[in-house]
């Protein structure tokens, strides 16, 4: 890791009142939540939140979500929240909280899915699982661009596709179900080529040997990809993957 | 803190209060089985020399178990309740399995901790007294079915007492040891011991 920590891991916060600052939309069924916290810690990319809620009754609902922003949004943190329809914390991100309204939340929690500046690292993600990617990138990005660090994204549609304005050249998408027009670029599913393309991407070809992949999607997702990067000669103990389960 | 009320929110209906009681506090109902695992999922096959269970260490004597001779033990029917940390818990599932109360007995632990460990490189800690009296199980069949490949199988630690993660996939053995050492996840910012009654999810918890 060649000393390179970008952030220190300090002990997870306690259960905390932040304020929602600002609401974005990213696609019609996913938003994002940038969260003002009286008691802020910088996270290191990948890390979640604990988010819960409260009914009058006192009945609650606990989730985890990933943080999208980098840590050097100081005192702020970015969640992006996937619309899941049968959900109960999802639907009330974004059917009920305004800009203003307070949210509980405690974090930033986990040290395994996270980017403490190793390179060059290939991330993998399908759908919202882009997500805790995305805070690497940006991370990555404004502390040190010369890292080697590459993205590949699998999204349904261009419509689908969130944090647009975070994906660089070093990003390499593709559409699973509707490419968008006058795309002559990857569709379909991820396959081997397309790790290969990423790997070898703008002519300087990684050893995969080299390579420590993060990978996040669904559980399909996740299992494909990981299977493809050892296929590729990436090395086991240097997959690191994380399933977003259905959590609602 | 305690009196904060989220605004606009109802929560889903409620469970009935016999449900309600056996889902500890932060949890939530589930009824798929949601598979979480750290790395890519490892191939793990029983046929002959491919598959054993070894338990060694601070022990009297160090045994081993193929799949074969596993498969001569006493199985059992565990019904029982499962709680994931990520917050959910699933209620009523069952798996099959040999408890491990007759395989610690054959090695005599002569301390009172173990690591667990797995194919793929997994680990996990627990003290000997949660994985005796009952309550853990090698398991190799959930809900009728041979235990799936993502789920662990061929064959898992089952340890319903405490978070998910402490039952370790693919498990290849256990090393008793007269000192606690932090397994993978207890190394990574979970609890030591994971007790969802609780709510151990957390190093500051």
């Amino acid at each position: 890791m060649d000393g390179l920590t970008p952030v220190t891991q300090r002990a997870p916060g306690r259960w905390q009142i932040a304020t929602v600052t600002s609401i974005r939309e990213q696609t019609a069924g996913v938003k994002s939540f940038r969260l003002g916290l009286p008691m802020w810690m910088p996270h290191c990319p990948g890390q979640h939140y604990d988010v819960r809620l409260t009914a009058p009754d006192g009945y609650r609902a606990q989730r985890s979500y990933s943080v999208a922003s980098s840590p050097l949004d100081e005192g702020e943190i970015e969640l992006t929240v996937d619309r899941l329809a049968d959900g109960e914390v999802s639907p009330y991100f974004h059917d009920v909280l305004k800009e203003g309204d307070q949210l509980e939340v405690r974090g930033p929690f986990a040290s395994y899915f996270v980017w403490h500046g190793e390179q060059p690292a290939l991330l993998i993600g399908g759908g919202s699982g882009v997500v805790p990617l995305i805070a690497m990138l940006s991370h990555r990005r404004r502390t040190m661009p010369e890292l080697g660090m590459r993205l590949v994204y699998s999204v349904r549609s261009a419509e689908d596709v969130i944090h647009a304005d975070e994906l660089g050249d070093e990003a390499l998408l593709t559409f699973t179900r509707e490419p968008p027009a006058g795309w002559s670029g990857p569709a379909g599913r991820i396959d081997a080529a397309l790790i290969e393309a990423a790997l070898a991407q703008g002519g300087d070809r990684w050893d995969p040997a080299s390579v420590t992949a993060f990978i996040c999607g669904s559980t399909g997702f996740v299992e494909a990809a990981s299977g493809l990067a050892l296929e590729a000669g990436v090395e086991p103990g240097r997959i690191r993957t994380e399933r977003f389960g259905p959590s609602g | 803190m305690n009196d904060f009320v989220s605004r606009g929110f109802a929560g889903r209906p409620r469970e009935p209060e016999e449900l309600a009681e056996r889902i500890p506090p932060g949890q939530h109902l589930e009824r798929d089985f949601p598979v979480l695992t750290a790395g890519p999922t490892p191939e793990v096959g029983t046929e002959p020399g491919e598959w054993s269970l070894r338990i060694d260490g601070m022990v009297a004597e160090e045994r081993e178990w193929s799949w074969e001779e596993l498969g001569t033990l006493d199985f059992e029917d565990v019904p029982c309740d499962i709680h994931c940390v990520t917050s959910w818990s699933k209620l009523d599932t069952s798996f099959r399995g040999v408890p491990l109360d007759p395989l610690l007995e054959a090695v005599e632990p002569l301390a009172a901790y173990a690591m667990v460990y797995s194919h793929g490189g997994y680990t996990t800690n627990l003290m000997i007294e949660d994985l005796t009296d009952g309550q853990a199980w090698i398991v190799t069949e959930h809900e009728g079915e041979p235990l799936a490949r993502d789920h662990g199988g061929p064959a898992r630690l089952l340890v319903p007492h405490l978070y998910f993660w402490k039952s370790a996939k693919w498990v290849a053995g256990l090393r008793v040891m007269d000192h606690d050492e932090p397994g993978f996840w207890e190394g990574n910012g979970y609890h030591n011991r994971g007790d969802p009654w609780k709510e151990e999810r957390y190093w500051t918890d």
